[in-house]
């Protein structure tokens, strides 16, 4: 298909999006992502039964503790999509970069670079 | 078991902004299996509080422990050796929990990171409800298995109560009648003889009424 994808996202394969916790979305963050994006299989399609609904659920949590702590709740988002859906999987990425990049870098990795810079 | 809710993030915010080595310490036990304070949920806080105070500008040095339980001595033991190595203490554990770490290590403050609700029964994915209340003498045997102390509203003995419509408390809509579910409880055990038993009354000394409680066991001690 040879579709074109943003390069500046690294892609973390998971057995299930059901595998996704919130501590793994709230690290991702802390070591200074931008943004997160969960990509799990169509609502009622996961082959066990409830994963990509948990997945959703914690992307959820993620969110309002991120919100709380002064991040944004907006920079983490949930798709679905199936497997056989590669260019939907493109446009994901290209809609997740380009909120990222209307919402700008995340406080954690500006304020880390601060630090870097004073040192 | 004991059932305990997180405590907003901000609340928690507010209690430690003037601490600067945290210690959050959850628990194994309870607030483990209500998802409130176990290993996973002092993983999100402190990654949380990590992230808050990078953001102001105001690093702090945050630690996680799980403890298997914080109401035993010998658990609680484990934190003394690198205890100076901490200026408070966030615990997520039930308030026995909290008030047994503060009782042991008395220089040290303690903030509490969750709020401890009831005794209760997971009754199902994401729901908690009451089901004892501690009372210290259980009536369970005469009441078909269903507790009228922690399930009534009135923790009546001899009910229902005038307020008992269609199953329902008069609190709420969504509220069992505790004496409509013993009633049916007792038709279904071929027992309604036990609800023509008049209880007697309830000796409260054992409750909260009667101060704090303690056990003793004299066979057990050494």
């Amino acid at each position: 298909m040879r579709l074109k994808i943003p390069s500046n996202f690294r892609i973390i394969r998971v057995p299930c999006t059901g595998k996704v916790d919130v501590i793994h979305i709230l690290r991702a963050f802390e070591k200074g992502a931008d943004g997160v994006y969960v990509v799990g299989c169509m609502e009622g399609d996961c082959h066990f039964n409830e994963g990509n609904f948990r997945a959703r659920k914690r992307v959820e949590q993620a969110a309002k503790i991120l919100d709380q702590v002064g991040v944004g709740g907006e920079r983490v988002k949930m798709f679905n999509l199936s497997a056989g859906e590669g260019p939907l999987f493109a446009q994901f990425s290209i809609e997740m970069d380009n909120i990222i990049r209307e919402l700008g870098p995340s406080p954690i990795r500006v304020a880390k670079q601060k630090k870097k810079d004073a040192a | 078991m004991i059932i305990a809710e997180k405590k907003p993030i901000e609340e928690i915010i507010d209690e430690v902004k003037d601490f600067n080595r945290l210690l959050i310490l959850g628990c194994n036990e309870c607030v483990t299996v209500c998802e409130a304070g176990g290993k996973k949920e002092v993983e999100i806080l402190a990654s949380a509080l990590r992230m808050y105070f990078i953001n102001k500008g105001d690093e702090k040095v945050i630690t996680e422990n799980t403890l298997e339980r914080q109401c035993d001595h010998e658990y609680l033991e484990e934190l003394r050796s690198n205890i100076d190595d901490y200026d408070a203490i966030v615990s997520l554990a039930c308030g026995v929990g909290v008030q047994f770490a503060a009782e042991k290590y008395l220089t040290t403050p303690l903030i509490p990171g969750v709020n401890t609700v009831c005794l209760g029964a997971n009754e199902d994915r994401g729901l908690w409800t009451e089901r004892c209340q501690a009372c210290g003498s259980c009536v369970l045997a005469r009441t078909g298995g269903i507790c009228p102390v922690s399930r009534c509203a009135k923790r009546v003995l001899n009910g229902p109560c005038g307020g008992s419509t269609n199953g329902k408390c008069e609190i709420s809509k969504d509220v069992d009648c505790a004496w409509q579910l013993i009633l049916d409880r007792l038709k279904a055990l071929d027992k309604m003889g036990d609800y023509e038993k008049i209880a007697p009354i309830k000796d409260w000394s054992t409750d909260r009424a009667g101060g704090p409680r303690t056990v003793t066991r004299e066979d057990v001690k050494i």
